[in-house]
């Protein structure tokens, strides 16, 4: 109830101020979709500085990680924001999935178990956000219960969604696929690892701030 | 590995539950109700789906519970609707009045343990050990 009001006067404040400082950009989706990839690449474009950790193991992730005050500049525009990393979101977790990485039981237990609580706080997260960035794999097959719960979640708080198809340096990669599953959002295709789109994205996100 | 896999199996059975069942429980309720059914290694067919904030509150229990739970390593869910976008705008008004009247009963939600339906897919000749 709290958080409603909180944000309730937030967005009146905006609507008389005409100001839209600090905007809290969430990072969702599923687990290795490159979440942190795309917030790392943002910081270390804007601020010189990374978010967090990546790692080929799932759930690298597994405490919601932010950036406060990254100022992104694009044609002589300017807005500051709050990036919000996020785990990525699931609906098991099996310890036994990590050692085929190589991790001792002992550490794969303790991911799995930092894993949920992460989890936990990403969708606990989700009341807080103005604008959410979805970070799907886009060589993998984006019509999974996850992502339509994610997605479903986002249209029914109203938060404002763009989706990035990541990982389009991969062969496999097929952003029109993101597009076709799901035609109401508009998907940008980049690479967060060599940094390719990026520019189609600062864009594309620009012109999300304004459905805020 | 294959006795491995019919012990498991086992005691395994598929819950049928209808949106009057639930129509009347308050979001936590519902939530509890498909998730004692799952730890009850049941694979639930719930008619109709569940809300967005509900599937999120059913995500946010699951992962709960694998932390306290042992050996349950959480859910699969998956709901099956048909495919209005091709239909024409007679048969999506249809489709609207009845979701409004009724609920959303033209879409099937299966709920089940992670760890068998991970057995099932693994070997889909054992979903028979479920019928039989």
């Amino acid at each position: 109830m709290l958080k409603v009001i909180k944000s309730f006067s937030r967005k009146i404040l905006q609507a008389l101020f005409g100001r839209k400082d600090n905007i809290r950009l969430g990072f969702y989706g599923p687990p290795n979709a490159g979440k942190t990839s795309l917030a790392n690449r943002i910081c270390k474009d804007w601020t010189g500085e990374e978010i967090g950790a990546v790692s080929k193991i799932p759930h690298e992730t597994r405490h919601v990680q932010f950036k406060e005050k990254v100022e992104i500049k694009y044609k002589g525009k300017k807005l500051t924001f709050k990036l919000v990393d996020t785990p990525g979101i699931a609906t098991k977790i099996d310890y036994e999935d990590f050692l085929r990485y190589g991790l001792r039981k002992n550490v794969a237990k303790k991911r799995a178990k930092e894993a949920t609580q992460g989890i936990i706080d990403s969708i606990k997260w989700l009341d807080d956000m103005d604008a959410v960035i979805v970070v799907l794999d886009s060589a993998e097959n984006p019509y999974s219960q996850v992502n339509i719960t994610i997605m479903g979640n986002m249209a029914a708080r109203k938060i404002p969604v763009l989706i990035v198809g990541n990982k389009i340096d991969l062969r496999k990669a097929d952003v029109k696929k993101i597009e076709s599953t799901f035609p109401e959002y508009e998907v940008i295709g980049i690479s967060a690892r060599d940094g390719t789109n990026m520019d189609e994205f600062y864009e594309a996100l620009f012109r999300l701030t304004k459905k805020i | 590995m294959k006795k491995a896999v019919n012990r498991k199996l086992r005691g395994l059975s598929l819950q049928v539950l209808t949106y009057s069942e639930i129509k009347e429980l308050s979001i936590v309720e519902r939530v509890k109700k498909i998730l004692s059914l799952v730890l009850g290694n049941k694979i639930v067919l719930l008619h109709g789906r569940l809300r967005p904030e509900e599937e999120a509150r059913l995500i946010e229990d699951t992962m709960a519970m694998v932390d306290h739970i042992k050996d349950f390593k959480g859910i699969e869910l998956a709901v099956i609707e048909p495919d209005l976008r091709k239909e024409g705008m007679l048969t999506k008004v249809k489709y609207g009045i009845a979701r409004r009247l009724v609920g959303d009963s033209s879409a099937l939600t299966v709920i089940g343990p992670a760890s068998i339906i991970k057995e099932i897919k693994r070997d889909p000749k054992k979903i028979e050990l479920l019928l039989g």
